[in-house]
């Protein structure tokens, strides 16, 4: 079980030091190749455009490299060890075929600018990426060039934008709920466009009357994700659709939740005109320690001719080509968003994850999804839990669920921050805290598909002994947890006060 | 300050700022209230002399590890002075809210501006329970 | 069940027990409603077993070219430079590749101590003050540097050297026409960035300037002069894409008047994978700090006083701050700049000047041995230090297929990527440490007899002057 211990564990003893605090003069693993070439006179490079003195890169040799880098893995915690239930963050199992695929010579060692002839392999592969894509949301048209989630959303502020000038139409504002997700704002902001929030109702969904009232002629997009961040699908959504689309304005699916409903509803269907996916949740890609993630976009009809540049084409001959419209007349597309054709590796596992799936698979995926998340719900719901942890809205959730802290922190002294952290004391991540900012001491959990009965039963097992540890010996425990962790709370106001972000020499 | 506090001489905007007016001067700052909510402040850096501030516009940002939050002017006027104390050390802004951690003074454009701010009363009565 | 869960029959009926339906369609029954079910299977393909999956990848890696399968000169921001095992191995850890943002950092010290070091070695490089955790890649870096500039300034338009990768122009153009920045472009002359132009495109209202360095067709810049004039002439923020590889030997941009350097981050220990993943480096002066994009680790102490990392002035973020975020990037490439950080750990402070020398050597002698060839110019003779423009009296498609023929790609067709009219017949070459000089060599013969083999463009047409 879990220790108050005060004595220092191994990794705790173990003081951190920078790779730039070891090696010494001299010491080196990279060995230069022989110069088999002329010498350069100095005129090759100018003295003026010389560097005087060297970067300060350490000087270690390659065993010191791998001690240091191997310990470091070991001070972290990771899917792969134990669970993970961030909420909307579908920390599901990395298959580890994905990297073996990946690292084929043939898809790691194709350079972005070879000739598409001698790239078809990689454009066969994306083509088949994007009618899987398409399939899935229930829109046509694919990009897959943004590089992550919040990079797609901005694509699809921009294709709104370019949508409605192409109409003769400048609209300035962007409807999102305010259950919304942070990155909904802040990319509005950089599209030049400008947040109007709507309310959410008493059951969690989208407060139809307040969208009514802000729905006009200046509302360029509603920005919503179904179900939302709360877990809830939004019943009304097809009224929403209306709403939206009656004046005029276009309907903006974030895919962060699409874990929930593969195979079962497609955004193509509910109205959404622009559906951005994480291939970094649903589909496998590693979340690597924050990234590299990437978000391609789908898009209905009205909206393709806008897409980012360049696509995936297959010609009549069924030979792939990359299309970057500039043949002929003017290209009403938004243009690029990055260099070259977007973050080919995550294809290639994301790809490789629909094949070993199929469309049966990734139904049974989204089944096994909620089926987990509800069945976790219920055990926190349970007498000794659900009283300090209460649902905070609905009965029933689909892949994910937010419970409030408040009764808990009211009557035991607790809060939500404390509880994730005495989690850490018993070998699981905790969920995710204090998001979506409506709910007060919010918990949001996402068990994923890939969990066991068993795991799910321990987790409900470790909070209902935590809240009896607070109820029985009093808040301190928890409020001073971690304690068995490589370091315990670390001091943040000091670190943004006064900022150390590099070593110092 | 660990208690909340509102002090009954000062003039209160209903987005958490206050304003001391003396003569045609007023200083300004931000309330018990909205420095709770923030936390500890991490970070302020105050507006040149000689600003232009206009009433409910933001003219600063105060930022604490949670959040950043816009400072909103409760009256027009223009900067005459900045607490140039609290660039190294912002935590006056938590630890005394109406005193060191003030944080510009102006001279007021506008006296008529007063009338539409709350005084101590009014302004808790606005943060309910 | 489904791949990679693990309900059973018993399970099943256990855990629906417990929730209290009598079935999982119930539990979609009753929260999505009956219009927008899908009541058809997706039109997929079936699964299949990890066996015929791996089968499937092989094949469609089969029908490309790598870099394994020809003796390749491609660059223009993407490079193959060895990539040591030891990173395969480090990346490939579990407790690097499978975890999420740190926001636990408890237990994240490992990544957050990554990204600290990292922060630091792109620091030393770019001889900059401040550097984040990374972006996305080099383009888009330079665009989250031109959003930097506007938060910073509010000016009215970015002005940048025709010289910056098209790529980059492209992207830039694509995000300043989201917040109504003009985006206007300098030519060059003879190579590097006009000065003249430069300056007189600069003035008061110029919010960002920027160039490259070594610039997208190889010719080393003036960095300082330029970053001088451009203050000169306005208070732009300076903005430099640099490439890192050559930060070994050229003088850093913190060194030369730049304000903030970013850059493609590929060729620092990232395979090529078509295009992506790789990182993006984001360097800048200090007093940027607050303004940077993206995430940053910071240290800190914990309540018994040892030594940690933390993500800080996560306000700056999407998370918090939301509609004044400084970007809404919110994922650090942080595998791949782990990636990068082992690199020049493995280079050292040694191996990444030898390296840089040992480019200058071998692209100096390609260059030479290249010219020499009959209907094979220099499209400038500029410095260059690991990448050169040729220009061809011939048609270089033609060319390239042929070369193509004997296991050789010679470089990137110029305008096919700039799509601009003076640079037909244009030829990129880049030079690794992976291409020796016998390699160079056989560059020389297969292109010399390529060019030859056809027509010359020259013939019937009036030269192009550069």
């Amino acid at each position: 079980m879990s220790s108050t211990t005060t004595s220092e564990l191994p990794l705790q003893r173990e003081r951190a030091r920078t790779i730039f605090e070891k090696g010494a003069p001299g010491r080196r693993a990279f060995v230069c190749p022989e110069r088999d070439v002329p010498q350069v006179s100095g005129e090759a490079l100018p003295e003026r455009f010389r560097r005087r003195d060297p970067p300060r890169l350490p000087e270690v040799s390659e065993p010191e490299i791998v001690r240091h880098y191997v310990g470091l893995s070991k001070r972290n915690f990771d899917l792969d060890s134990g669970f993970y239930p961030l909420g909307s963050c579908t920390m599901k199992h990395n298959p580890r075929l994905h990297e073996r695929v990946a690292a084929l010579p043939g898809h790691a060692r194709l350079h972005p600018l070879q000739d598409p002839e001698r790239a078809q392999g990689a454009l066969e592969l994306m083509w088949n990426l994007q009618q899987a894509l398409a399939e899935i949301s229930g829109l046509p048209h694919v990009s897959l060039q943004p590089s992550a989630g919040s990079h797609g959303e901005l694509a699809g502020v921009l294709l709104t934008r370019a949508y409605h000038e192409a109409r003769g139409e400048h609209r300035h504002k962007v409807l999102a709920p305010d259950t919304s997700h942070g990155t909904n704002p802040a990319t509005v902001t950089m599209a030049g466009l400008e947040v109007v929030k709507v309310a959410t109702n008493p059951d969690g969904g989208v407060d139809l009357d307040d969208l009514r009232a802000k729905a006009d002629a200046d509302v360029a997009c509603l920005m919503l994700t179904n179900p939302n961040t709360l877990g809830l699908f939004d019943p009304n959504i097809e009224e929403i659709a209306q709403i939206v689309h009656g004046v005029g304005a276009t309907l903006y699916y974030d895919g962060a939740n699409l874990n929930a409903v593969m195979g079962l509803s497609r955004p193509g269907d509910m109205g959404f005109d622009i559906v951005h996916f994480n291939l970094h949740k649903s589909f496998t890609q590693p979340h690597g320690g924050g990234g590299p993630g990437s978000g391609p976009i789908a898009v209905s009809d009205r909206i393709a001719p806008f897409l980012p540049r360049p696509l995936v084409a297959r010609k009549d001959d069924g030979v792939f080509d990359l299309d970057f419209g500039r043949a002929g007349s003017e290209s009403k597309s938004i243009g690029r968003l990055r260099g070259f054709q977007g973050n080919y590796g995550c294809f290639v596992r994301s790809y490789a994850y629909i094949c070993s799936l199929g469309g049966d698979g990734l139904r049974d995926a989204s089944e096994a999804a909620v089926l987990n998340a509800n069945y976790l719900l219920a055990r926190l719901q349970e007498q000794d839990i659900g009283e300090y942890l209460p649902l905070a809205y609905g009965e029933l959730c689909l892949h994910e669920f937010v419970l409030s802290g408040g009764p808990m922190k009211k009557q035991l002294g607790i809060k939500t921050l404390d509880l994730a952290k005495r989690l850490l004391d018993f070998g699981f991540h905790p969920p995710t805290v204090y998001f979506p900012l409506l709910v007060e001491e919010a918990l949001m959990v996402e068990p994923t598909e890939t969990e066991t009965r068993e795991t799910l039963d321990a987790f409900a097992a470790a909070i209902a002994e935590i809240l009896r540890e607070a109820a029985d010996e009093g808040p301190e425990i928890a409020q001073n947890a971690p304690y068995t962790t490589p370091v315990r709370r670390l001091d943040e106001v000091g670190a943004a006060k006064n900022p150390v972000i590099r070593q110092a020499f | 300050m660990a208690e909340a506090n509102y002090p009954q001489d000062l003039l209160y905007h209903p987005e958490h700022d206050w304003a001391r007016v003396e003569d045609d001067l007023a200083t300004l700052g931000i309330t018990w209230y909205a420095q709770d909510a923030l936390g500890e402040v991490v970070f302020f850096d105050p507006p040149a002399v000689g600003t232009t501030l206009v009433k409910d516009e933001p003219y600063a940002e105060v930022e604490s590890v949670k959040a950043v939050s816009d400072v909103l002017a409760p009256l027009s006027g223009e900067i005459v002075e900045v607490n140039g104390d609290l660039t190294g050390d912002p935590g006056a802004i938590n630890e005394d809210p109406y005193g060191e951690g003030w944080l510009v003074k102006i001279r007021i454009a506008e006296p008529a501006e007063r009338e539409a701010l709350l005084d101590a009363d009014a302004y808790s009565a606005t943060l309910g329970g | 069940m489904s791949r990679y869960t693990s309900i059973t029959p018993a399970d099943l009926d256990a855990m629906l027990e417990t929730i209290g339906v009598p079935s999982i369609e119930a539990l979609f029954e009753r929260q999505i409603p009956e219009g927008v079910r899908l009541r058809r299977p997706l039109e997929l393909p079936d699964g299949r077993p990890e066996q015929d999956v791996f089968a499937h990848l092989r094949e469609l890696a089969r029908k490309n070219v790598s870099a394994e399968d020809e003796l390749s000169f491609l660059g223009a921001g993407m490079y193959d430079h060895y990539v040591p095992a030891l990173i395969d191995m480090l990346m490939e850890r579990s407790e690097f590749l499978t975890p999420y943002t740190p926001y636990q950092p408890e237990i994240s010290q490992g990544g957050l101590q990554v990204m600290f070091e990292y922060q630091t070695a792109i620091s030393e490089l770019t001889a900059l003050g401040v550097a984040n955790a990374s972006v996305y890649e080099g383009p888009s870096a330079v665009a989250a540097a031109g959003y930097l500039a506007k938060l910073h300034n509010g000016g009215r338009r970015f002005v940048v050297s025709a010289g910056l990768h098209p790529h980059s122009i492209e992207t830039l153009r694509t995000q300043a026409h989201g917040y109504g920045m003009e985006v206007v472009e300098v030519p060059l002359r003879e190579g590097v960035t006009d000065p003249d132009a430069w300056a007189a495109a600069i003035d008061g209202e110029c919010s960002a300037a920027i160039f490259a360095q070594p610039n997208f067709y190889g010719a080393v810049e003036d960095a300082a002069a330029l970053s001088g004039a451009a203050k000169d002439a306005g208070d732009p923020v300076v903005i430099a894409q640099v490439d890192p590889i050559t930060l070994g030997i050229l003088a850093p941009p913190g060194e030369c008047g730049v304000d903030v350097a970013v850059g493609e981050g590929q060729p620092l220990g990232n395979r090529l994978d078509f295009g992506g993943p790789s990182f993006g480096f984001f360097a800048a002066r200090e007093e940027y700090l607050r303004r940077m994009p993206g995430r940053i680790a910071g240290e800190t102490t914990d309540v018994d006083g040892r030594r940690g990392f933390v993500l800080t002035l996560q306000t700056r973020e999407q998370h918090i701050r939301r509609e004044k975020a400084t970007s809404n990037i919110c994922t650090a490439q942080a595998l791949n700049a782990l990636g990068g950080v082992v690199y020049l750990t493995w280079l050292g402070r040694r191996g990444i000047v030898e390296l840089g020398e040992l480019l200058l050597a071998r692209t100096h002698y390609a260059r030479e041995t290249l010219c020499a060839l009959e209907g094979v110019e220099p499209l400038h003779t500029q410095p260059v230090i690991r990448e050169f423009a040729l220009r061809l009296d011939a048609d270089v498609a033609e060319v390239k297929r042929r070369c193509a023929a004997q296991g050789v790609n010679p470089g990137v067709d110029l305008e096919r990527i700039t799509g601009r009219e003076e640079d037909r017949g244009g030829l990129l070459v880049a030079i690794t440490e992976q291409r020796s000089r016998a390699d160079i060599d056989r560059l020389a013969e297969v292109l010399g007899a390529a060019v030859g083999a056809g027509e010359r463009r020259s013939a019937g047409e009036p030269a192009v002057v550069a």
